[in-house]
């Protein structure tokens, strides 16, 4: 692209700030720390997935020479955690899931807590649970919550447009199907880990890696009585996120509370097994969905009703049907929708925000029905997708205005890299145990901020010293995206140095402004827009003191790599550094600093669900190339193309590491990954028995970055941290389905699903 | 009981006294202070705890402290050669195969080990080399990417 040209950072793919540190071993987790006297906590987990607790007993256990603390629920306030406030950090009357923190030990070190953890005794009176969000519907079963009658979370999400039961009678077409998705997990690298440490003057300083560090902040100080300004927040370099650390969840309190009680500061760090077994995941759900359409392919209605497992808790996966709701009244054209929610407590562990925030799961029905829908109509599935492609200036059902919008050029790139109009009918003419197939599905995702809280706002800082380098303190977090290295790339281009002039601070609450929490693939459009205002105030006060300086007028100035220049008289120029220099070491002196808080001009989503929650939308799509092997039933992908709308790529590597990170997520979700949980119990709870995508795994992968340069985005970008994961299972589903001529309708797509699948196709025709 | 223990990390000799059960990553992390080589899972499954023992890539939770008696560790630490990276380590930096950086350290272990004893790999003997190692941020993509640039330009 042409306009390229005028930027010297935007564009270009310079190496993240933090990557020679990563490369050493020099970069420090929350598990590298080690401070003087630290202690080791250990959590003792529940036996029972619903149950009374009688007695707790730690007298043996205290005996322990090195146990330095133990803690039960009545070393805690009463106040609980989480979205409805429904989760005590420890559990004093009731357990409600094998996840349920009980107990918690400090002690010297991990060996002699786990001892410890042995000796306490507690006493259970065992009862019924239910597992199955269907049958906890039902009356008569066991009650999780005294609060939540028939198991029904207080969270309600509906949403109805239009009128989908006239839309319903004058439709040539109407198909409807149950699909059934899995419990996924995270799989962040490193396991959860924070430490504690306490002041004298009662000052908490947490070493976390949490997602949110001034909801933490608050949330934290709510729960251990004392104001958040007396909690301050460091988050060391963060080993994965992928929305795992969206919320404050009762580690983090635990291990406040074992170092309060100690008078020494606390590690806790997760097992693999605890890692899988007890942090939120992403939720199963359980989708009826029915489309119609006229005769030309006009999409007419979609009615849809998601039941999410909640499990026994509520965090932020409750939420997520604010977001996923897009899918549904939003992607593609469709003036009439109902959609409605059951979210239902279960004894399983509970469910919390993960990589597309639901999206996965939404545009997995929409698309997968896109192609039965077109095929019920006789169409070709990519026809049906540009007859009814979103487009720029529309305003969807649910209120969300589009602006930019790359969809259709996004669908042909992918139609037209796996050779769409040749290979999607080859079936017919198939024979042999492998069979082939093609196809794509797309997404929509806020790409400009997602307002799901009151603020949707990021704080900024720009700081040059004498020598014209530049600091950014941003409230934002980085957990492994790269996003500090675009917004260095942001700040470096407005004030017209080099990136490398840029040095990013983003880690510590006592320093940064607020920032909501890095989520919603926001962090470069909102931090970006931020760091770009409070550059272009410094940038304008540096062009005052030169204008002094150069005796030009202040219009007349601007700075290109590290100089301001008079563009009326070239050979005017000064090193910004002199003339900081200049104004610092003068009388009535002066330094240069700005500050910015750039939150978007966007709404929450009112009680019907209306509203337009992001400044811009991102679009993509992904095409998958399959071969399914009847004898085995195992799907090879062959290819996989990606074309994302980024609005503009700040830097290209690392926006297509984002997206080949999040295809590698969205591979396992169709063909590999599952907690299989059995009466409440993970019984996968390893990287050997839970299959996440390894090298071997991963498919030749094409990506297409589409920019569309948007007007809201910092330079135009548009946020895409979550797009490589969103319609990636849809595609590789509706290739699947083009391979067999039938379709699935649960993931993962593993072997034996699909192998039984085929044996019943061939059972049914006889 | 505890053993004594003599072993040569990153070039440097060192001595340890030991639990039976204590595991050279623990060692290396905890009495060391090697916190490059990092805790994924404890258990062999995510590679993230590689170092090379005798010059060959071991997942370092599965080594018992004292059996590495005798033996010369390099840990990710020990790769940059005064003040210059590891031509992988550099390939990794440029080429974008970082993101978290959990992994990182056993990624780059593991793929010298399969570089000084294949250097000519072919296209399916890159992932098979780094597939006991997880990343759950890459996609793998560029990891393999910055490999092969190391191999072609040793070629």
């Amino acid at each position: 692209m042409s306009d390229k040209k005028k930027y010297s950072n935007i564009g270009r793919s310079v190496p993240r700030l933090d990557a020679v540190d990563k490369v050493t071993g020099k970069a420090v987790y929350p598990q590298d720390i080690n401070l003087p006297g630290m202690l080791y906590g250990k959590i003792l987990w529940s036996k029972h997935p619903h149950a009374k607790i009688l007695e707790i007993d730690t007298t043996e256990a205290e005996k322990l020479p090195g146990v330095e603390a133990i803690i039960t629920a009545k070393d805690m306030p009463p106040t609980k955690l989480g979205f409805s406030q429904d989760n005590p950090p420890l559990k004093g009357d009731k357990v409600r899931s094998l996840r349920d923190e009980v107990a918690a030990i400090a002690a010297v070190d991990e060996d002699t807590a786990e001892r410890a953890l042995e000796l306490i005794k507690v006493k259970y009176k065992a009862l019924p649970a239910v597992f199955d969000p269907e049958e906890a519907m039902k009356d008569g079963a066991p009650q999780i919550h005294a609060e939540a009658e028939g198991n029904q979370n207080k969270l309600h999400y509906a949403f109805e447009y239009g009128d989908v039961n006239a839309a319903k009678a004058e439709s040539d077409v109407v198909v409807k199907h149950r699909f059934k998705l899995p419990w996924v997990k995270h799989c962040c690298l490193a396991p959860y880990s924070c430490v504690a440490s306490w002041d004298g003057t009662g000052k908490l300083t947490m070493y976390s890696p949490t997602q949110i560090p001034f909801l933490y902040q608050r949330d934290l100080a709510n729960i251990l009585q004392i104001p958040p300004s007396m909690i301050r927040v460091i988050q060391p370099k963060i080993g994965g996120a992928f929305g795992s650390k969206l919320d404050l969840y009762p580690n983090e309190v635990i291990c406040a509370v074992l170092a309060r009680k100690s008078g020494r500061p606390v590690m806790l760090t997760y097992t693999r097994e605890e890692e899988f077994k007890c942090t939120p995941s992403r939720q199963p759900v359980i989708v009826d969905i029915e489309m119609g359409a006229k005769k030309d392919g006009t999409l007419t209605f979609r009615d849809v009703f998601f039941i999410l497992d909640n499990g026994a808790y509520t965090s932020w996966g409750a939420t997520i049907p604010y977001v996923l709701m897009h899918s549904i009244t939003s992607l593609y054209k469709c003036r009439n929708i109902r959609f409605d929610t059951a979210i239902i407590y279960t004894n399983n562990i509970y469910s919390g925000a993960m990589r597309g925030y639901g999206n996965p799961q939404g545009t997995f029905v929409v698309e997968r029905m896109m192609d039965i829908l077109a095929e019920k109509l006789g169409m070709d599935a990519l026809e049906l997708r540009l007859k009814n492609c979103n487009q720029p200036g529309e305003t969807t059902p649910q209120g969300l205005k589009i602006t930019t919008c790359g969809l259709r050029e996004c669908l042909e790139t992918v139609a037209k890299r796996l050779d769409w109009r040749r290979k999607r009918n080859q079936r017919q003419k198939q024979s042999g145990p492998i069979l082939h197939g093609i196809g794509l599905a797309s997404f929509i995702h806020v790409g400009g901020g997602a307002r799901v809280y009151r603020s949707d706002g990021c704080g900024a800082i720009v700081k040059l010293d004498d020598y014209g380098h530049v600091t950014l303190i941003t409230g934002s977090t980085e957990i492994g995206t790269g996003s500090e290295t675009g917004l260095a790339q942001i700040t470096a281009e407005e004030l017209g140095v080099r990136t490398e002039d840029v040095t990013v601070i983003n880690n510590d609450t006592a320093i940064k402004p607020w920032d909501v929490g890095i989520h919603a693939s926001r962090t470069t459009f909102i931090a970006g827009n931020a760091a770009r205002q409070a550059a272009a105030k410094v940038k304008a006060k540096i062009l005052k003191t030169a204008a002094e300086l150069l005796d030009e007028p202040e219009d007349q100035l601007d700075i290109n790599d590290r100089k301001v220049y008079s563009k009326r008289n070239p050979e005017k120029t000064s090193e910004i550094g002199k003339v900081i220099r200049r104004a610092h070491f003068r009388e009535h002196g002066e330094t240069f600093m700005a500050e910015a808080f750039y939150d978007p001009p966007t709404e929450m989503e009112d009680k019907e669900y209306r509203g337009n929650i992001s400044v811009t939308y991102g679009f993509g799509t992904q095409g998958a190339d399959v071969e399914v092997d009847t004898e085995t039933g195992q799907v090879r992908i062959v290819k996989m193309v990606i074309a994302n709308d980024v609005g503009r790529a700040i830097n290209p590597v690392l926006v297509e590491g984002q997206l080949e990170g999040g295809l590698s997520m969205g591979i396992g979700y169709a063909l590999l990954e599952k907690l299989v949980v059995e009466k409440g119990e993970i019984i996968n709870p390893s990287f050997l028995d839970y299959k996440m995508p390894t090298a071997k795994d991963m498919p030749p992968a094409e990506i297409v970055l589409v920019e569309t340069d948007d007007p809201g985005g910092p330079f135009g970008a548009k946020g895409c941290g979550e797009a490589g994961t969103i319609p990636t299972a849809a595609a590789i589903g509706n290739a699947v389905a083009n391979a067999l001529g039938f379709h699935l309708f649960e993931l993962p797509m593993q072997p034996e699903v699909v192998l039984s699948a085929i044996k019943a196709q061939r059972d049914k025709r006889g | 009981m505890k053993h004594r223990i003599k072993l040569r990390v990153n070039g440097q000799d060192f001595e340890a006294i030991v639990n039976p059960k204590t595991t050279l990553v623990d060692l290396l992390r905890d009495k060391l202070g090697l916190t490059g080589t990092n805790k994924g899972c404890g258990t062999g499954e995510c590679g993230a705890c590689t170092v090379l023992m005798n010059g060959s890539a071991v997942n370092s939770c599965l080594v018992l402290a004292v059996d590495a008696e005798g033996a010369e560790i390099t840990t990710i630490e020990g790769l940059a050669h005064e003040g210059h990276l590891h031509p992988l380590q550099q390939a990794f930096v440029d080429e974008g195969a970082v993101q978290c950086g959990f992994c990182t350290p056993g990624m780059i272990l593991v793929a010298k080990d399969f570089l000084d004893k294949n250097p000519h790999p072919q296209e399916e003997d890159y992932k098979t080399a780094i597939s006991g190692n997880l990343c759950r941020c890459t996609g793998y993509i560029k990891i393999i990417k910055a490999i092969k640039r190391v191999a072609e330009s040793e070629r």
